[in-house]
Parts: structure tokens; sequence; C-alpha cells
């Protein structure tokens, strides 16, 4: 018999989950429109959409985040990392159905699965950000991984679509097998899969020499997962084939949802598990457990790696692959920082990248449906033919190089004043000299956009629809480069 | 007869070591699911040696390590059937698994 305290404490937990009951309830709803009403786009859309809002809803009503409010039998807790990413997924997933509504990359037939699998994605890194249980953190973890597997191969007619799938499912379920190792070697340690009481035992274990062997092994492993989700080197290889072959609008979502829920759970694993204690702000790794040092390299690596790679290519998808991978190496550079500075610079970053990343990615989309294709080629002198769409492009470019006055920069100086408090030097300088270089192949770009001669003449049919989503992401990229105090507030609350 | 969970974890470790060494040396993208199947099923033996051998500590129920196994095996079930749907669609159009085939996605 389960005891009555049991079913009341989770009843009462029950309301921290709303969000997540009405994403699921909306994607059962849209599971029935879709036998009743298919391919009736605007229908679904819609649907999502308010799906999406009335999840964030709830989120206003409950009590505030406080470090130690778990709930649901301790799987879950409502801190400010929660309370933060859930309304950043929602707002990314939002964006991404908007985008693949306005965008010819998804037929018809599909729109209907793919919004519904956009909807449980969602929810999976809604779940993930708020776990505090080993187990939940694999469920999450993998209700994310899985369909987005599918999402990247929605396209069922397209040989690319399907090879891009295959090699993230193969790579995606290699890694994520690897980190679950790494789980089941920390129970063991611990005897435990919650994470508080697995940082004490780890604690105790670094003393042990014997036990300190396999606690480097399990971080080890750790990381396979979590730098295949965050595309770093060296799980970075699938990145450019999968961005390139998955439809625009699902590439834009993996290159901002799956890698912001990476980060947020380096910050959830990582900081509780394997620091010891905040004191003014700065953490100290556990001793003997030097994994910033190797995290650093690896910061290092994954942003040359991504830079130089980018400078040869002439898909405008795949170049943006590299940029992506480029921009985890500089978010790690705020993991690696281990301070709360550096936490909150990565929340900025993670922010602001959203916006600007998928404001390039819906670009790209736009000009491709509007009768041109991925290639760089094809945005000769699209200047004169789509004007706005190419001042657009141009801003969110700069704002991913870092120029002032748009946001990238100012996510950029927050991530730089992290790793030079900590005293990194050389990070510093390696990041500084790769922003020089991604200088080259932005600017590329824009140079083919705007200096060079149209392949033709005719305007570009671009809709009015097209027009305000890309305006509302221009308002934050541009807003927050000039105004960016609210959110540095907001952030600088959390840590 | 009794075991010592050493007994067990050389069983999971050697799991882990075939998987590892199947996916990275397959190039039939079955052949590298079952590497994969390999690596998560060692993971599911160390969660049952351990829960069952080690003194849970005061918060952990007896049987966290064998539930986590039950979810490991379902959601391994979830994830090949995702990737033999893939590898279904791929084959259909190509006539080939052979990872090394698909070449399209380069540079």
């Amino acid at each position: 018999m389960i005891p009555k305290a049991f079913i009341l404490s989770n009843l009462q937990g029950l309301p921290f989950v709303s969000p997540e009951i009405i994403l699921t309830a909306t994607i059962i709803l849209l599971l029935v429109v879709g036998v009743v009403l298919p391919r009736y786009r605007l229908v679904f859309t819609v649907l999502a959409l308010l799906g999406l809002i009335g999840s964030l809803l709830p989120l206003w009503k409950l009590p505030p985040p406080q470090p130690n409010l778990t709930y649901l039998s301790g799987l879950f807790v409502w801190d400010w990392l929660t309370f933060f990413f859930k309304p950043f997924f929602v707002v990314a997933g939002g964006f991404v159905i908007l985008m693949t509504q306005a965008s010819g990359d998804i037929d018809n037939v599909e729109y209907s699965e793919c919004t519904i699998l956009v909807l449980a994605v969602t929810m999976g890194m809604m779940l993930l950000v708020a776990s505090k249980d080993l187990l939940m953190i694999f469920l999450a973890f993998e209700t994310m991984g899985i369909l987005s597997y599918l999402l990247v191969g929605m396209r069922a007619g397209d040989v690319r679509s399907g090879e891009a799938a295959l090699k993230y499912v193969l790579y995606g379920a290699f890694t994520s097998g690897t980190m679950l190792f790494g789980f089941s070697l920390l129970f063991g340690l611990a005897g435990s899969t919650d994470l508080m009481e697995i940082s004490r035992q780890v604690v105790a274990a670094s003393q042990n020499s014997q036990d300190k062997i396999l606690l480097i092994v399990a971080v080890l492993f750790f990381l396979a997962g979590l730098l295949f989700k965050t595309a770093s080197f060296p799980f970075h290889f699938w990145c450019p084939d999968v961005y390139e072959g998955a439809p625009t609008p699902i590439t834009a979502f993996l290159s901002v949802g799956p890698k912001a829920a990476g980060f947020a759970l380096f910050i959830r694993l990582f900081y509780p598990l394997f620091t010891t204690g905040a004191q003014g702000g700065m953490y100290e790794s556990i001793s003997g457990l030097d994994w910033p040092s190797i995290l650093a390299l690896v910061s290092a690596l994954t942003m040359t790696l991504g830079n130089v790679a980018a400078i040869h290519q002439n898909n405008l998808k795949r170049l943006l692959a590299y940029s992506s991978i480029a921009h985890a190496g500089y978010l790690l550079m705020g993991i690696v920082a281990l301070s709360d500075l550096g936490l909150r610079a990565v929340t900025f970053y993670l922010v602001v990248y959203l916006f600007m990343n998928l404001g390039a990615f819906g670009v790209v989309a736009m000009v491709a449906n509007g009768g041109g294709s991925e290639e760089i080629d094809s945005y000769r002198g699209l200047g004169s033919r789509a004007p706005y769409v190419c001042v657009a492009m141009a801003i969110f470019l700069f704002s991913l190089i870092g120029l002032p006055p748009f946001a990238g920069f100012v996510g950029k100086i927050y991530l730089f004043a992290a790793v030079i408090y900590k005293k990194i030097y050389w990070l510093a300088v390696v990041a500084a000299l790769n922003t020089v270089v991604s200088l080259y192949y932005y600017l590329r770009v824009v140079k083919a956009m705007f200096l060079e001669k149209p392949i033709e003449e005719s305007q570009m049919q671009i809709s009015l629809g097209s027009h305000a989503l890309l305006l509302a992401l221009l308002i934050p990229t541009l807003g927050l480069g000039i105004y960016w105090q609210p959110l540095a507030k907001v952030v600088s609350g959390m840590f | 007869m009794s075991y010592s969970l050493q007994s067990f974890l050389i069983v999971s470790s050697l799991l882990f070591c075939l998987g590892m060494f199947t996916v990275l040396t397959r190039r039939n993208a079955i052949g590298v699911l079952m590497g994969i199947e390999l690596i998560l099923n060692g993971a599911g033996l160390n969660f049952v040696a351990f829960s069952r051998f080690l003194q849970p500590s005061q918060t952990a129920s007896l049987l966290s390590g064998q539930i986590f196994t039950l979810f490991i095996i379902a959601i391994a079930a979830a994830e090949v059937a995702v990737a033999l749907a893939i590898v279904l669609v791929l084959y259909s159009q190509m006539k080939t698994i052979d990872v090394e085939d698909f070449k399209e996605l380069r540079g």
C-alpha cells in the first residue's frame, strides 16, 4: 500500500509540472486534429502556439524559485535555472514552428507530425533543465535526443535528410550510451541517483585514490554526452552534415535548443557534483579532478576548428554549422571560468545566440524558398533584390561576429570578462584571434549580398509573415545590444 | 555459489568495450546499432549489480538501480525503433546500409 503522505506530496508537486502537462495535452490534441483535419497548416500552427503560450502562463502563478524546492519525489527542482530555461525553450520552439509554417521545406503531409515533434522536443528540454535525478536526466535527455533524430529525417523522400538522420542517430545513441555508462559508475560510487546525495559522496570519493579513478572515468564519459549535444570538439563531426541535411527550420532548432539544453545540463551536473561550494561567487573544482583544464583545452580547440573549417565553406548552412561549433567553444569559456560571472555570461550569451542564430537560419530558409539556394553564390547581389532580408541577415551576422552595437558584442564581452577575471589569459587571446578569423567568412556573405552584381534582376518574393518573423528576431538582437541591463539583472539574480 | 560485485563489473566493462569496438569498426549501420545496444546493456548490468551489492544510502530505495535498468531497456527499444526506421527509409532509396556509402553530405 502506498502511504498517504507520499500521494499528497506528489499532488502538491503537480502544479510545478503544469507547463509540461499543458504541452502534452496540446500534443494529444494535435494528434487528433491531424486525423480529422490533415493538411491545414494554419490550424496546427495556431494550436501549437496557443499550447506553448498556455504552458508559460502557470509559471507566474507558482511560488518563486528556491534552490532546494524539489517536487515529485525529488526528481525535479524548482530553482532559477529551471525557471529561466523553461520560457527560453518555449520561445525557441515557438519561433521554430513559425519558421516551419513559413518555409516550404516541410510539405503539408509532414507538417502536423513536425509540429508535434517540435513540441515534444521542447517538452523534453523543459524536463531536462528541471531534473535533479540521474534517472530523470537520462529520460529527458533521450526524449530530446530520439525525437530530434526523427525531426532531422523529416523529409522522407530526400536522401540527404535521411543520411543526416542516420549520422545523427548513430553518433547520438553512441554518445548517450557512453554517458549512461558514466551515470552507472556514479551510481555505484554514491549508491543513489539523486544529485544532491551524489555530490556529498563525490567529495568523499575524491579523497580515496581508488574511487578517484572511477570518478575521473565517470567525468570523461559524461563529457562525451554533453560535448555531443553542444557540438564541441571532439564530438562535433556530426554537426555540419546533420545541419546541412536537415530541413532548415529544424537545423535552426537544433542549433539553439539541444545546444542550450546541453549547456544547462553542464551547469546542472558539473557545478553541484564536481565543484566545492561557491565562495564569493568562485567555485573550486574537486581536488585532483581537473576538469576545467580539460574543458579549457576543448573550448580552444572547438572554436579554432569551427572557425578555420568555416572559411572554406560554400554552402551557407554548412558555414553556419561550423559557426555554431565555434560558438559552442565561446560558450564553454564561461563554463571553464568556474565563477558565477561565467555562468551568468553563458546564460546571457545563450539568450542572445537564440535570437541571432534563429535569425540567420531563418534568412537562409526564406532565400531558399524565394527561388535562391543555400549556396553563397546565390546570395550575390541579393541586397538589391531583397533589401530588407539582406539588411536583417547582415545584422544577424554582425551580431554573430560580436561587433558593437549588436547583442552578440555584449554577450561576448561578458564571456571574455569571465575568463579574464579567472586569469586564463591564453584562452581569451585564442578567442580574440578566433573572432578575427570569423570576421572573414561572415563578411564574405555580407560582401556577396551587397557588393557583387546580382545574377538576376527580379525582386525576390518574400511573404509578409516572413518579414514579421524576421522583425521579431531583429528587435531583441538590436535591443539587447543597446539596452541589455534588464537581462543582465535577471541573469545575475540566478547565480 | 555466490558471485562478487567484481565479477559483474568485469562482465559489464567487457560489454562496454566490445560495444565500443563494434561501433568503431562496423561499417554496417545495423552492426553499429548492435554495438550501441551492448554499451547500453553494460550500463544496465552495472546499475543492477551496484543496486544489489551496495549498502544503499538513506535517501535511496533498494530498487533504484533495477528500476533504472528497466527504463534503459525501454529507451533502448525506442532508440532502435527510430534508428531502424531511418535505416529502412535509406535502404529503400539507396539499396545499401553501409555507412561509408552515404557521402552526399561532406566538405
